[in-house]
């Protein structure tokens, strides 16, 4: 447990001593704000439904730039090397890099919340679908780290982490508006693997055990892939 | 305190390391030398637990590598080969975070990085980013690394590789002055590095072990068979080539060119022990001919290794 704390901290300053952090945040927020008052006016309703629609399509690119250093970093300076002969599990590694890069993704979302309020000082907010927006959006964030990561341990080439990271996570986020291309007998089945439906009905406000549950199993899989990864490495 | 057994490890087709078997005792400097690609990181690697071997079982006290990897990792400090560290990270930041994860609290932890600054010579560049660090420095912080938690057993990869011949000092004497009580295992191709530093050589060729003795033996080993080197001046090169004969029997004479002018130098081939430049001088005494070189060349540990590893 210890470790997993080391590692996470460690991870987490890297981004801010780094001048990644500072970028991928700006870009961020200049992407997610643009596109999302550059209508709002028009819409003429005090909510945040646009942003957290255009959100996991937004997330399916950020995220992945920013865990794909976790792995393919070390892996490229040989300090995977002497962060193994460390007496640390790869369970702890996982985890460590996972909750480094959930919290980034969190430090990411905080200052959204301004929209929030300025959106709640012009007009009427119902609290309900942007606390269920914010939650959903941790899930989601958690989800395709743990994607993004997998991602990152497969390859000592960073950008090629970023590519197979962010076509896996749009590919989630797309397969539920492809549904017309699959079999009718598998729609249901392919129509639930889509990261963006769970992620609204969470955004609506409501909370269901089927999306919590999908988004759980997504960062587990995510998780379990790269610990395969790296035990077959060495 | 290790035994390797059976130690194999396949990269694909390819056998890096095959079948090395190996006791290492408590308070041993081990040099394991090789040339280059002979499977000296590989098998480093598995004593470290980075790599599984393929086939064979390292066992570390009552510990093995197969099944208590995490136990074997807390008893060892390993120095990787050109120390990887993290670039972007300042020297206590990185010493800290590794303390961390070695498991010391907060006072132990100031401590002891306190005592590694001491002993790696590191006071004055805690402060810097890794990525400043030349190569020797850089070296130094991969050995406070791996000692961090003052481990009973240290394995170093090529230490002194790609440093100055005073770097290459200080890290020989820091390597002596934590080995009196530590086990140490330390690769090289530099050979008069392992005989300078190591209570017992290994040289491993192709995956196999070709040689597995203590530093002493191997080196009297190699100083059976020696050869005599003498230059004359003012001798006839044929009475002398007779006199010598007289006093080397057997042995073989070689004529050598000679650089200077009005002198003959011969090179005298012995396989025993049997030192012949007393016999040399008495008998070159009685002739007035004058010796400006008499000296014996002992077959150095260099020519063991080269004919144990030479290709063919």
């Amino acid at each position: 447990m210890n470790q997993i704390i080391h590692i996470a901290v460690k991870e987490f300053k890297d981004y801010f001593i780094s001048p990644i952090a500072y970028i991928v945040i700006a870009m961020f927020l200049i992407i997610t704000g643009w596109f999302f008052f550059s209508t709002f006016f028009l819409f003429d309703r005090a909510d945040m439904r646009n942003f957290f629609a255009l959100l996991p399509m937004i997330f399916a690119f950020v995220i992945p730039a920013v865990t794909m250093r976790l792995f393919s970093e070390e892996m490229n300076i040989g300090s995977y090397e002497t962060l193994l002969t460390m007496p640390v599990s790869f369970i702890d590694i996982a985890l460590g890099k996972f909750f480094a890069a959930v919290l980034f993704t969190f430090c990411m979302l905080i200052p959204t919340i301004s929209y929030a309020v300025s959106i709640a000082m012009v007009g009427k907010l119902d609290p309900g679908p942007v606390i269920g927006g914010y939650i959903g959006a941790i899930l989601l964030g958690g989800a395709f780290c743990a994607i993004g990561i997998f991602a990152s341990c497969l390859t000592r080439n960073q950008i090629v982490a970023f590519i197979i990271g962010s076509f896996l996570c749009f590919a989630l986020t797309i397969i539920d508006k492809l549904l017309f291309f699959v079999p009718g007998a598998l729609t249901g089945v392919v129509g639930f693997l889509g990261a963006d439906s769970h992620f609204q009905s969470i955004a609506k406000g409501v909370i269901d055990s089927r999306d919590i549950i999908y988004f759980l199993s997504l960062m587990f899989i995510g998780l379990f892939g790269t610990y395969l990864v790296m035990q077959e490495r060495n | 305190m290790i035994q390797v057994r059976n130690l194999t490890k396949y990269y694909n087709d390819f056998c890096a390391v095959d079948g090395i078997s190996l006791d290492i005792n408590k308070g041993e400097i081990l040099g394991l030398l090789g040339p280059n690609g002979a499977g000296k990181t590989t098998t480093l690697r598995m004593l470290t637990g980075y790599f599984r071997p393929s086939s064979g079982d390292i066992q570390v006290k009552d510990f093995s590598i197969l099944k208590d990897t995490l136990k074997i990792k807390k008893l060892m400090g390993y120095l990787p080969e050109s120390a990887p560290l993290y670039h972007n990270m300042l020297v206590f930041d990185y010493l800290d975070y590794v303390a961390g994860i070695r498991g010391l609290n907060r006072e132990e932890r100031m401590k002891r990085l306190r005592e590694l600054a001491d002993l790696c010579g590191l006071s004055n560049i805690m402060h810097k980013p890794v990525h400043e660090l030349s190569k020797g420095l850089k070296q130094r912080v991969g050995l406070a690394h791996a000692m961090m938690t003052d481990p009973e057993i240290l394995i170093l990869d090529e230490p002194t590789s790609g440093l100055d011949p005073n770097q290459i000092a200080d890290i020989r004497d820091i390597i002596k002055r934590i080995g009196k009580e530590k086990t140490i295992i330390f690769s090289t191709h530099i050979l008069s590095e392992a005989e300078a530093t190591c209570d017992r050589i290994v040289i491993i060729n192709k995956g196999k072990i070709v040689a597995d003795d203590s530093t002493i033996s191997l080196k009297k080993k190699a100083e059976k068979g020696s050869s005599v080197k003498l230059s004359l001046s003012g001798a006839d090169p044929e009475k002398a080539a007779a006199l010598l004969r007289q006093i080397a029997g057997e042995n073989e004479i070689r004529k050598l060119e000679s650089e200077e002018k009005e002198t003959v130098s011969f090179e005298i081939k012995t396989s025993d022990d049997f030192d012949l430049r007393k016999e040399i001088y008495l008998k070159i005494k009685e002739t007035d001919w004058i010796i400006t070189e008499l000296f014996m060349e002992s077959k150095s540990l260099e020519k063991i290794f080269r004919e144990l590893t030479k290709e063919n």
